[in-house]
């Protein structure tokens, strides 16, 4: 139990910190992909063929390709195609990005196919009769999607979220890999420097599965909220 | 781009050979599981449902480090016979694979088994066949067969999943993509040729999932 004591003799807040870090970066990620899904879920539904294709592109690459191919991707050629983007304009000095945002990226791009579809479903599985009655009653495009489809589309969607957001939780240990300290990380540098790895990595399955649980509860409270009335 | 193509087809047969074997041991731990969270018995069923819980709420990384590095720790282990598998990353990294899709696959099957409705078995039942006939011959095909579209998402989900053998120090293709990468400063050609190969295999798996349900339909 003494590993776990906070402070300068355990692990305990340095892996309580690496939690946080794990939480923030599953947030950012998950907005970050529902950026992605806001752009790519009308590409998918649009009348155009060409339009379709760069959705349907993304979508599939995306998904079956493996979540680490994708990290490493961003990792060594992240800063690359910034400073190329960066010298177009001029700037040659040697540009870093921080672990944080190219880690939330990477899962953010990835969770963003997954919401991408999520939505795409959603929007889908809305009767018809809604768009008509809205079309029908002089209601503008915007209006149309914000006071009318988004709410029922919301309902629907909630549970497939609640999925996405499980994997986005999850693909976050896999950043470990570029140097974040998140809980993978700081439980590999502990059990480097303790050299009792069963201990910790037992230990971040715990806290994984505390993540997890905590926030099924959470997302079933919200499913609650928004399934009122049906 | 060209020139990493031969290595990279050389560690696909890797990748491949850790999917089918983790697919073989996870289906039929996924078999049993399922059987034992259909069991009367409280306990038996509270140990399945903790067993697919656990491996369902956990990273796969997380689990594959346990058993790879956590596992060397206990020093009865290192005396047993069990130690000439766990002391290879190979055979750490399919225990790892085959308990994660054995889990997600034991939870698949049961509400296959789920969905089977009672009147088939009520007419197995009255034609006087034995249960455990009707378990084998009756439930088990239908279950297989109900399963199907979500076992293939399954199957794609771990093909993506062997990757992380890379980890523990696995060339598998994206051991040797990262190795390329790392050493050529040529993340977007590798990663084209790399993620080209595995949308492939995903395309073939797609393609064998969907041909199988139409051969298996119901009609």
């Amino acid at each position: 139990m003494e590993l776990l004591a906070f402070g300068k003799t355990g692990w305990g807040d340095e892996l309580f910190y690496a939690t946080l870090m794990t939480i923030a970066v599953s947030i950012t990620a998950m907005l970050i992909g529902f950026v992605f899904a806001l752009i790519f879920t009308p590409l998918k539904l649009s009348k155009y063929k060409s339009l379709n294709l760069i959705g349907n592109f993304y979508t599939t690459v995306i998904r079956g390709v493996p979540e680490l191919l994708v990290i490493y991707l961003l990792f060594f050629g992240g800063s690359g195609a910034i400073m190329y983007v960066a010298a177009i304009f001029g700037y040659f000095e040697y540009i870093e990005i921080n672990a944080f945002i190219t880690g939330s990226m990477a899962i953010g791009i990835i969770s963003g196919a997954y919401s991408t579809e999520v939505f795409r479903g959603a929007i889908q599985s809305i009767d018809k009769g809604q768009f008509e009655a809205a079309k029908v009653l002089g209601v503008s495009k915007f209006i149309q999607f914000y006071k009318i489809i988004l709410p029922q589309m919301l309902r629907l969607a909630i549970p497939n979220l609640s999925n996405v957001w499980q994997i986005t939780l999850k693909d976050t240990s896999l950043i470990s890999v570029t140097g974040l300290v998140e809980i993978m990380r700081q439980s590999y540098i502990a059990a480097g420097s303790t050299r009792d790895p069963l201990f910790f990595y037992s230990f971040a399955a715990v806290l994984y599965l505390l993540l997890t649980y905590l926030s099924m509860k959470l997302i079933n409270r919200l499913e609650a909220k928004y399934s009122r009335g049906y | 781009m060209i020139t990493s193509l031969p290595k990279l087809l050389g560690a696909t047969l890797i990748t491949l050979k850790l999917l089918s074997v983790s697919l073989i041991v996870g289906m039929f731990l996924g078999l049993f599981f399922a059987i034992l969270r259909m069991n009367k018995n409280i306990f038996v069923n509270k140990f399945a449902y903790g067993y697919s819980y656990i491996f369902r709420g956990t990273p796969l990384l997380v689990q594959i480090f346990i058993i790879y590095f956590g596992l060397g720790q206990i020093e009865y282990l290192r005396s047993t016979f069990l130690w000439v598998i766990l002391k290879e990353p190979y055979w750490c990294a399919i225990i790892a694979f085959a308990l994660n899709t054995g889990a997600y696959t034991s939870e698949i099957l049961r509400s296959a088994f789920q969905t089977i409705k009672p009147g088939i078995i009520e007419a197995g039942k009255s034609l006087g066949i034995s249960n455990k006939i009707i378990f084998y011959k009756i439930q088990i095909p239908i279950a297989i067969r109900q399963s199907l579209p979500a076992y293939g998402n399954e199957i794609i989900l771990m093909m993506k999943g062997t990757s992380l053998a890379s980890t523990v120090t696995l060339m598998d293709l994206t051991g040797v993509a990262k190795y390329i990468i790392s050493t050529t400063f040529k993340p977007i050609e590798v990663f084209i040729v790399a993620g080209g190969i595995y949308l492939f295999m995903t395309f073939l798996i797609h393609n064998l999932i969907k041909y199988l349900e139409k051969k298996y339909s119901f009609q």
